[in-house]
């Protein structure tokens, strides 16, 4: 008995098991990625990432889809950075400790966890239809806008109140104001988790299909948008678009795109990971 | 009579429904060193922070009484609370550096205030510095981080970053408690340099800290004020028993 319970031989039990599921949670990852790699890699050129699609799709390149989801993505950063910090500094550090103020926080979190095709829903209702901004790269980076606030909202006020309270408090006692305190002595030391927060938001808000189905994404458009007002090609929409609308492509033409919408993703993530990794170096407090 | 820099009057003072101050009164010398003593948790601190109206951010808090800087109320409606902290600067316990660069934290309070220039700037880090003693120690290395100092460094950084906005007042809640015997010796030391110019008060729990520097003395205890006096004075004859019983040591 007294060998069975070997605290030894726990640890190694215990070991072992939060090792296999850690394995099963990477598994899976690695798969994906890995048979992406291996089967989307032979299309991947520098003309299938700069040319326009041809006949129907069927060849040619996806640069309209690349070219589509960038202006998505500068379009979202534009709409919902500026919106995400100032109401996360109102919420964290003007608002009143009240019932409205706790309403709008659970609120936000909520939305966070709303399915992303009620966005796009929400998108078409509001911005293409009653705003009549049209299907347009305008209505959609508004839509992905708005799915990502909660996020970047929840991530800035994290960041914000992760700011120790010594800085504010030298702050004031040298005689700043309140605004001066938060644009001076919180707000940049709070400023990598805000980003690093958005760009994971965006993240995933640039592999999202459904918000943008019905608000900018067009099905086949061999040309790029010439305004905000122009619809455009993205490329999680022609993945699927490649993946179930049009018969007889070949695979490899869908692996290469999920490739790079894959790369695309994983790009930006290490991005908010080495801001992230720069400036915890560099922060002591 | 002549009137204080400071004069404190009757002040009650209430976290909530806690009373942290009871009545105080008391006299605070221009360019002198005035030390508050008393054991943990008497108010020292709360005492120091109505000076400056540190205590304004802390929610249910409530005074009663005046605090008279220079002849006027600064509890009263017209008083600029930006002038007031400009005038009365504090110096933390734990040194409390910005984690940015040595001129940066020098700089921030002339800019926030618009004492200078960018042009002008450099001056008055070099001024703040010179005044605690720092200059030569870090005049080439002035974009370097401020947390990279010693602890004793950073305090006197905080003590340069104050003095660059031109304050009058300096109140320093035990500036020296984290700090070992020999950095609190330096600082004691500046301390006495500094008070030709400005007028401090010092919170301390180190008994031997305020006989050496200071020239008034005041005992705090359960937020009464128990003795006020001319340092010599309280602490060879104290004229009350808890006084006597504190200053050597058989509190408690
Ligand atoms: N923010 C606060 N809210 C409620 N009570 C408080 C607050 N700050 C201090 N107090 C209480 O007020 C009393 C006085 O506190 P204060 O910090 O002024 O004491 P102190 O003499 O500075 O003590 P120390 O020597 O430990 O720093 C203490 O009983 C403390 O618990
Ligand atoms: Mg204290």
């Amino acid at each position: 008995m007294n060998q069975l319970m070997n605290p030894r031989r726990t640890e190694k039990i215990v070991f072992f098991f939060l090792l296999l599921s850690t394995l099963v949670v990477v598994l899976p990852v690695i798969l994906v990625v890995g048979i992406i790699v291996v089967r989307g890699s032979s299309v991947l050129s520098w003309e299938f990432l700069t040319a326009l699609p041809r006949m129907g799709m069927k060849a040619g390149g996806i640069f309209p889809a690349i070219f589509g989801t960038f202006c998505l993505v500068v379009g979202t950063v534009v709409f919902a950075l500026p919106v995400g910090i100032f109401s996360a500094i109102y919420l964290s550090e003007y608002s009143k400790r009240g019932r409205l103020t706790r309403l709008i926080e659970l609120a936000i979190v909520n939305l966070a966890g709303v399915p992303s095709v009620v966005y796009g829903l929400f998108g078409l209702g509001f911005f293409v239809v009653f705003l009549n901004f049209g299907a347009s790269i305008l209505a959609g980076s508004l839509t992905l806008a708005v799915m990502s606030l909660p996020v970047i909202i929840t991530a800035s006020r994290e960041a914000l109140q992760a700011v120790p309270k010594s800085f504010r408090e030298v702050s004031y006692s040298l005689g700043a104001t309140k605004w001066q305190t938060i644009r001076h002595a919180v707000l940049p030391h709070a400023l990598p988790g805000i980003l690093t927060g958005t760009i994971l938001s965006l993240s995933r808000a640039a592999g999202e299909t459904a918000p943008i189905l019905f608000t900018v994404a067009a099905f086949y458009l061999p040309k790029l948008p010439k305004s905000v007002f122009d619809q455009a090609m993205a490329l999680p929409y022609h993945l699927y678009v490649l993946s179930t609308q049009v018969p007889n492509v070949k695979l490899e033409l869908q692996y290469g795109t999920a490739l790079v919408l894959v790369a695309l993703a994983v790009l930006m993530n290490i991005v908010g990971i080495v801001i992230r990794s720069y400036f915890r170096t560099k922060k002591q407090w | 009579m002549v009137e204080g820099k400071i004069e404190i009057r009757g002040l009650n003072f209430y976290y909530g429904t806690f009373q942290a101050l009871q009545d105080v009164t008391l006299r605070i010398r221009e360019r002198e060193i005035t030390a508050i003593i008393g054991p943990s948790g008497c108010g020292k601190s709360t005492l120091l922070r109505c000076l400056n109206r540190m205590n304004d951010l802390i929610k249910g808090a409530r005074i009663e009484g005046s605090v008279k800087i220079d002849g006027e109320d600064i509890y009263g409606s017209s008083v600029d609370l930006i002038r007031l902290r400009k005038k009365v600067g504090m110096v933390f316990q734990r040194p409390n550096p910005f984690p940015i660069s040595i001129f940066d934290n020098i700089a921030y309070g002339p800019a926030i205030h618009h004492l200078a220039s960018k042009q002008a700037l450099p001056d008055i880090v070099e001024r703040s510095l010179r005044a605690v003693g720092l200059w030569d120690e870090l005049k080439d290395r002035l974009s370097g981080s401020a947390l990279m100092l010693s602890g004793e460094q950073q305090q006197r950084l905080c003590i340069a970053r104050l003095i660059a906005v031109e304050p009058e007042i300096l109140l320093m809640d035990e500036p020296c408690s984290a700090l070992d015997p020999v950095a609190t010796a330096k600082i004691e030391k500046l301390m006495l340099e500094l008070k030709c110019r400005y007028t401090i008060v010092i919170v301390t729990h180190n008994m031997q800290q305020a006989a050496r520097v200071s020239d008034w003395a005041a005992y705090l205890y359960l937020g009464k004020l128990i003795e006020f006096g001319e340092t010599k004075m309280l602490f060879t004859t104290p004229k009350k028993r808890e006084t006597e019983d504190y200053i050597t040591g058989r509190f408690g």
